[in-house]
């Protein structure tokens, strides 16, 4: 058997796909070598799941959806998401292509840049050229090479030198046909002393089975030096998810994650930050909820190789029912990185006997002039506290719900975003609720 | 309908050791009714088992709340059937802060539609807190977490003021006390007095009934009641200790379910 017979598609269809959009020819040739490596490499290597085991290969075929004048043409549950003003600049993926966008005036006036990346391929190809997968590498596993291979729709945003943007770039992604394509890339570029806030949602209908199709995101952010990036992210997709996002940090630079994984199917989610710079930052706080039979690997990593960098991770899952979570939190500080700083935190709370959760703080340190410290913890909700609130009157439904709130309160009342404070109390709710 | 509190011949055990051996006591409308003993007797079990703590099993006599069978009820249901404990060693709650976590016991006892308005809540809360002489700041930090004792025990009594029980039990709410928190608890006991409800104070000392004047006093021992009777009893056991009740009843060893 050959090789070629498990990839999703053939060297032909993506030739002529990538040709049909239009795309110069580095992008098609990248994409053709990327088709070559995916059935050359093996899958990442992913602790203690068998993801071999997962259905990878449901990529469906790209499904062009017609662009929309306004966000009323959307569905109702994406429309409680944005709120569209005048002034707002939202970006809506509908499947595998970009249907809305919209930038307001004042950033655009600014320079700042924000579109679909298959646009900004067209119209800022020197920028996407530059850093298009130099922080995930295409080349790096099958999963990484398939998604450079077939990337759709995805964001860019650059913000150019000393520019600041507060009020939140938002994008929408959303999946709702089983036999579409639905892979996007995020490409994030914070120029010199920018200061910019990202928030996006990604989310799918009941018309996408559960597992049923493959969900392979790479998200790119590049943090010049004394830039300041703040990237939100809630995912709630019924999709098998293969979710890397690896920011690069250069002096003084501070990258902060805020992550949501609220998946109803499988979900291989890393998260990194590459402080190069010295005197680099990363905050990332994350939380993950999983229900029925699902598996989850959450990684949040930080590789530290300037000096006086500094990383964050906080990480904090809730599992019922079978659902099973590794959760990983690497911190790596390499020789050199000296007075570097890490610290991190896991933990997991089981609502059920058989859901599982394995909090695994791992600390890789080549250097002797650091600090580090990491805490971990797994354990089940306290009956003591149940009845405690109990006696009080409260309903033994209601006061889990409460500790439940109260075990997430800690990186959810963080979130400087309140509409996705409010989306994450209510995804949470909605999933670990009944 | 007037307050009426029955305990018949309550035996109760943990993990399978035997500490409540039938144990009797009627608490009406109006009463204090104040429980002492030595320590290992079975006082906070009692409390514990009336409340319906999971660890502890009873296995049988009956308790009534007007007529209602309390032993039915699951522990919720009990606190809204007017049963309130304040407890010695109250739960710490990260992440909950003290404002939800009573919003929600106060609405749990409202119809979903009639829950209390924020504006009243608060000005309730803050009013009671005030009584108390509890720093506001309480009320938006997480439930119990890093209280001091003391801190605690105010907590539990601004509770029981917010959620107005018919039946209010308090577990050694006088340990770790200071006299002027002793005093301010009790006040905030004695405002609560009522025709309509009845107080069952578990203490070791004597020390909190000089501030509480309890109508009845009951000496534990041995997992029941040994010896009843007014006021004067406290004062007694206060000034010559509990010697001479075990002495009047051939009790060599007062204790229950205690490892030999």
């Amino acid at each position: 058997m050959s090789t070629q017979t498990i990839l999703p598609i053939d060297r032909e269809t993506l030739a002529a796909l990538s040709q049909n959009n239009n795309e110069p020819a580095w992008l098609s040739a990248l994409r053709l070598e990327a088709l070559e490596l995916a059935g050359q490499l093996e899958l990442p290597v992913v602790e203690k799941q068998k993801i071999s085991r997962w259905n990878l290969d449901a990529y469906g075929t790209y499904t062009k959806s017609a662009a929309i004048q306004s966000l009323s043409e959307l569905p109702e549950s994406l429309q409680s998401l944005v709120k569209l003003e005048e002034n707002s600049s939202v970006l809506v993926q509908h499947n595998s292509s970009v249907v809305f966008q919209q930038l307001s005036a004042e950033l655009a006036a600014k320079g700042v840049i924000f579109t679909d990346l298959q646009t900004a391929v067209e119209k800022h190809a020197d920028l996407v050229q530059k850093y298009l997968f130099q922080a995930v590498k295409k080349d790096e596993n099958r999963l990484a090479a398939l998604h450079a291979a077939l990337w759709n729709g995805g964001v860019f945003v650059y913000v150019p030198k000393n520019v600041e943007v507060d009020l939140p770039l938002q994008a929408v992604l959303m999946a709702d046909d089983a036999a579409a394509t639905f892979a996007p890339h995020v490409l994030l570029i914070a120029d010199s002393n920018s200061r910019v806030n990202y928030v996006d949602n990604y989310l799918s209908t009941e018309a996408v089975g559960v597992d049923q199709v493959v969900h392979n995101g790479v998200v790119e952010v590049f943090v010049n030096a004394g830039a300041h990036v703040r990237f939100a992210s809630v995912h709630h997709l019924n999709a098998t998810n293969i979710t890397y996002r690896r920011a690069v940090v250069e002096n003084d630079g501070r990258i902060e994650w805020i992550i949501g994984e609220m998946h109803n199917g499988n979900a291989v989610s890393e998260t990194m930050s590459v402080l190069k710079g010295n005197g680099s930052s990363s905050d990332a706080k994350v939380i993950s909820a999983g229900t029925n039979d699902q598996k989850l690997s959450i990684t949040t990593k930080a590789v530290h190789f300037g000096k006086s960098s500094d990383s964050q991770m906080f990480t904090r899952a809730v599992m019922r029912d079978q659902a099973s979570a590794i959760i990983n939190g690497i911190t790596k500080i390499e020789k050199g990185a000296t007075k570097a700083n890490g610290e991190q935190t896991e933990k997991v709370l089981m609502l059920s006997p058989k859901a599982r959760g394995d909090a695994n703080p791992i600390l890789l340190i080549d250097e002797d002039d650091v600090t580090a410290g990491h805490a971990a913890s797994v354990g089940q909700v306290n009956p003591e506290q149940v009845y405690y609130l109990m006696s009080r009157g409260i309903s033994k439904q209601d006061a889990e719900r409460l500790i439940i709130h109260g075990f997430l309160a800690p990186v959810i009342s963080e979130i400087p975003l309140e509409n996705v404070q409010e989306q994450l109390r209510s995804l949470m709710e909605r999933k670990l609720g009944q | 309908m007037a307050t009426h509190f029955k305990i018949d011949g309550l035996k109760a055990e943990i993990e399978g050791k035997e500490i409540l051996k039938g144990l009797s006591l009627e608490i009406k409308g109006g009463e204090i009714h104040a429980i002492m003993g030595p320590n290992g007797t079975g006082k906070s079990t009692l409390a514990s088992a009336l409340m319906g703590h999971p660890k502890y099993e009873v296995t049988d006599g009956s308790v009534e709340l007007n007529g209602e069978d309390v032993l039915e009820m699951a522990v919720d249901e009990r606190a809204r059937a007017g049963l309130f404990l304040a407890m010695q060693y109250p739960s710490e709650i990260a992440g909950v802060t003290n404002s939800d976590f009573l919003r929600s016991a106060i609405n749990a006892r409202r119809e979903e539609g009639n829950e209390i308005s924020l504006i009243k809540f608060i000005r309730q809360m803050e009013g009671k807190m005030k009584e108390l002489e509890m720093n506001p700041e309480f009320a938006h930090r997480y439930l119990n977490e890093g209280f001091s004792g003391g801190e605690k025990k105010r907590n539990e009594i601004l509770q029981m003021m917010l959620l107005d029980p018919s039946i209010v039990i308090l577990d050694e709410i006088d340990s770790g006390l200071d006299i002027d928190a002793l005093k301010i608890v009790a006040n905030g006991v004695n405002t609560m007095r009522s025709e309509d409800r009845g107080f069952l104070i578990i203490t070791h000392y004597q020390r909190l009934l000089n501030y509480i004047k309890p109508d009845f006093v009951h000496v534990m021992m041995q997992g029941r009641i040994v010896k009843s009777g007014g006021p004067e009893l406290a004062e007694r056991l206060e000034n010559e200790g509990y010697d001479w009740v075990k002495e009047e009843l051939g009790i060599v060893d007062e204790t229950v379910g205690q490892e030999a």
